[in-house]
């Protein structure tokens, strides 16, 4: 599954990354690597981007970005 | 002999905060050469020689976004003596990954870690010397709002530039990829000085092209393809994001050893905040009532409240009673008297007074209400709900190519386009930066008002629809050009995705937010200014002498050198259904501010009765309705006044914020030809149906234009990856 398809209050693990240049760089540097823990906090109002929290700060990603992220659910 | 320490840190880690406390009031402020990214610089306190270079804000030293690029093209060829790196401790791990970048670099870094304080208030605690050992560099904790610490901090750094020890990098990756590197570095030795051997390396690894092309000679020739791609292959990613995990692997083993956080506590003040602030059903409520306080505020009552004391008051005819205790003349009757008495000619008096002081109102009489709107706008930037407004309207505006940010200056725009244009500083992407500065002054602003009034109320019997369908028509160019510009070559590209920090919700200094208000003014006050200036003096230069060169009173409008060049430029304008002199020159004249408009007509229909025109030109309607003759050439008229080029204040703010004469040209001259497009098809469709206009070639211009601009909207295009070619070559010119 991708970052994407998560609900608000879910945790997860992110497992891949697909994508590449500069889309994929940003969103790796922002903390987004293999390996990392994210929670879903929120869906902006308008339905997009999505709020998480990764590496103990608050991030937001547009869904279209979030289907780059493949995660695993945890727990 | 003088030493330069570069200030680098994340976004929103205190940099501003800090930089202001080690420089005080010592400050420079600027661009980098040919983009919009802001340059400060500043003499560090009590120190002469030591220059403190402000780096703007970045997560990374990745070469994809402008700010990245900026900053590590200053880093590698300015080589600063030392960097002071300013790291929020109570977001570790994300500030440590630009660190481990700045280390690379071989320039002696300083590590500060910002807000200790609170981070010991939740229980955590940090151990500095763990963390510094494993960075291989000196740390100190400090409170840069407290201004604790900083002293040491900067000594320090000072010290460490004088020093000129060489650095060592202490952070190893896995033992694969440290092989691949070291085989690089191997390959590098003697082609590359000591100390950016390693860096060179990871770049050369990283497939870093842009710094590849800056290393010497035989460096630049290495092929070190066979070492990536073995790497690569057995970690089955890219190397750009093998290098990129080994970091966050290599602060998540710092963390573990320095790091001590205290067990899951519950919300923080910042997530109570955000439940309600970003909640799905109160945020948008919330939003609008911000949004019109700060409007009402600083644009409906104190901000203009000031700013027509400043030009009806300040800069009016008559003296002023100061609180009733005296009578004090205006700048302009000081200036009358003072030229009555020395007994200069009238040509002389005019220019001194309704060109150079009248010009100078037009600078300074938009200052008050800008201070106040960039008083609220510092606020909402500083304490962090900026952010939230990008993310509760990002939806909506990425579709036209503008961030979420761009609804602030488009809302302020209605007021004034001046400060519209300049709180487009606040987008973060230089893409959506210019698009914003761009199209802001679409929408009708109080100066454009009187021009509706004036065309309602002779044209179409002043019926309230005219003035809606001005909102419309401005909102609707601004989502025209956002669509189509983002298509074509100038605007393709998009250096990085929507990937944006929502930052910890924290009180900002006053202090902070007056320097970054005063900052704003002045500098529209100098890069601004001159434009406005200059302008305006030529403009009524034009407009009161004839080809004699001989002073014409102002009723004699008609034969001044603008009249006649106005009447040189009717053809041009006939296709839009009001090609005559007078319509012209009143547009013209609309440059120096768009509610000149009505005055100009007045002048031309030789308007003498008994009272002041009216600021909607009432008493001109009934020529005005003769002049243009039917509702349909009125609105023509109106639309091109609405949509062309802004006054000559805001094309200063333009080409303040743009810091580019070419994108500033480029503004001004798409506002003007979508202004020309939309009158012409306005005219010749809406006059076509009407009966009153016959086809003629310029109902098929119409057609072809409407057609066009169909085209622009829907045709496919898919958003690149990378800078664009104009970035690359503000990237050049910024290396330059």
């Amino acid at each position: 599954m991708t970052l994407k398809d998560l609900k608000p209050g879910q945790s997860a693990v992110v497992k891949k990354l697909s994508g590449e240049g500069a889309v994929k760089r940003r969103i790796m540097d922002m903390g987004l690597t293999k390996g990392a823990e994210l929670l879903v906090r929120k869906v902006a109002p308008l339905g997009d981007p999505l709020e998480l929290t990764v590496r103990g700060y608050e991030l937001s990603v547009r869904k279209a970005d979030a289907e780059m992220i493949e995660v695993e659910l945890k727990n | 002999m003088a030493i330069t320490i570069a200030l680098a840190g994340n976004p929103n880690a205190g940099k501003t905060t800090l930089f202001n406390q080690l420089t005080g009031s010592n400050q420079y402020v600027g661009n980098w050469p040919g983009v919009t990214v802001e340059k400060k610089e500043g003499k560090l306190k009590g120190h002469k020689d030591v220059v403190i270079a402000d780096l703007p804000g970045i997560y990374s030293l990745s070469p994809y976004t402008l700010e990245e690029v900026v900053a590590r093209n200053y880093l590698i060829n300015n080589r600063p003596d030392a960097i002071l790196n300013i790291v929020d401790g109570t977001n570790l791990e994300r500030n440590l990954y630009l660190s481990t970048q700045l280390k690379e670099l071989g320039i002696p870094v300083v590590m500060a870690i910002n807000m200790m304080d609170v981070v010991e208030k939740n229980g955590d605690v940090l151990n500095l010397e763990e963390l510094g050992k494993a960075m291989g560099c000196k740390v100190v904790s400090i409170s840069a709002l407290r201004n604790k610490g900083v002293a040491e901090a900067s000594a320090l750094a000072v010290a460490e530039a004088n020093g000129k020890n060489d650095t060592v990098v202490q952070h190893k990756f896995s033992e694969q990829v440290e092989g691949a590197i070291n085989s690089i570095e191997n390959l590098l030795e003697g082609n590359v000085p000591e100390s950016q051997k390693r860096f060179f390396a990871i770049k050369l690894f990283e497939r870093d092209d842009k710094i590849r092309n800056e290393m010497p000679e035989k460096a630049k020739n290495l092929d070190v393809e066979s070492i990536i791609a073995a790497v690569e292959k057995a970690e089955d990613d890219d190397s750009e994001s093998i290098i990129t995990n080994e970091r966050y692997n290599f602060i998540q083993s710092i963390i573990e050893a320095a790091y001590v956080k205290r067990a899951q506590k519950g919300l923080t003040v910042s997530d109570k905040i955000d439940a309600i602030v970003t909640n799905r059903f109160l945020a948008i409520p919330i939003f609008a009532a911000a949004m019109f306080l700060v409007y009402y505020i600083s644009i409906s009552t104190v901000g203009t409240a000031m700013t027509d004391w400043v030009n009806d008051v300040l800069f009016g005819s008559d003296p002023w009673s100061f609180f009733g205790l005296v009578e004090v003349p205006s700048i302009p009757g000081i200036a009358t008297s003072a030229l009555e008495a020395m007994n200069v000619s009238e040509a002389i008096q005019g220019l001194v007074i309704d060109g150079i002081i009248a010009g100078m109102g037009a600078v300074i009489g938009f200052l008050p209400q800008m201070l106040t709107f960039f008083f609220f706008l510092a606020f909402l930037e500083g304490c962090g709900y900026m952010a939230r407004v990008a993310f509760i309207m990002d939806r909506i505006f990425r579709k036209f190519g503008l961030s979420g940010k761009s609804f602030i200056p488009i809302l302020i725009g209605t007021g004034c386009g001046v400060p519209g244009v300049m709180a487009s500083r606040t987008v973060e992407n230089e893409r959506d930066r210019r698009m914003t500065i761009m199209t802001t002054t679409f929408i009708p602003c109080s100066a454009k008002l009187p021009v509706i009034a004036l065309l309602a109320g002779a044209m179409f019997d002043g019926s309230a629809w005219v003035g809606w369908s001005t909102y419309f028509l401005g909102i609707s160019a601004i989502v025209f050009s956002g669509i189509v510009l983002k298509k074509t070559k100038m605007f393709a590209g998009k250096p990085a995705p929507f990937v944006m920090e929502l930052p910890a919700y924290h009180w900002p200094r006053l202090i902070d937010i007056l320097k970054s208000v005063g900052e704003r003014g002045m500098s529209f006050v100098k890069k601004a200014g001159t434009v406005i200036l200059l302008a305006t003096i030529l403009v009524w230069f034009l407009s009161r002498f004839d080809f004699g060169f001989n002073y014409l009173p102002e009723e004699d409008m008609d034969s001044s050198i603008l009249a006649a060049f106005g009447n040189t430029l009717t053809w041009l304008f006939a296709p839009l259904g009001w090609g005559k002199w007078k319509a012209v020159v009143a547009a013209l004249t609309g440059l120096i501010a768009k509610e000149n408009v009505v005055g100009t007509f007045g002048t031309l229909f030789h308007y003498a009765g008994a009272e002041a025109l009216a600021d909607s030109g009432d008493q001109i309607w009934p020529q005005v309705k003769e002049y243009f003759a039917s509702g349909i050439v009125g609105y023509s008229f109106l639309a091109f006044n609405l949509l062309c080029a802004p006054c000559f204040a805001a094309i200063g703010a333009i080409k303040r914020e743009m810091n580019n004469g070419r994108w500033t040209l480029f503004a001004v001259a798409w506002e003007c030809f979508l202004a020309y497009c939309v009158s012409l098809v306005i005219y010749q469709v809406g006059g076509l149906v009407t009966g009153e206009v016959s086809f003629n070639p310029f109902t098929i211009v119409a057609f072809i234009l409407i057609l066009v601009g169909l085209w622009g909207l829907f045709r496919p295009y898919k958003e690149a990856e990378t800078l664009s070619d104009s970035q690359e070559l503000a990237v050049e010119k910024a290396r330059a």
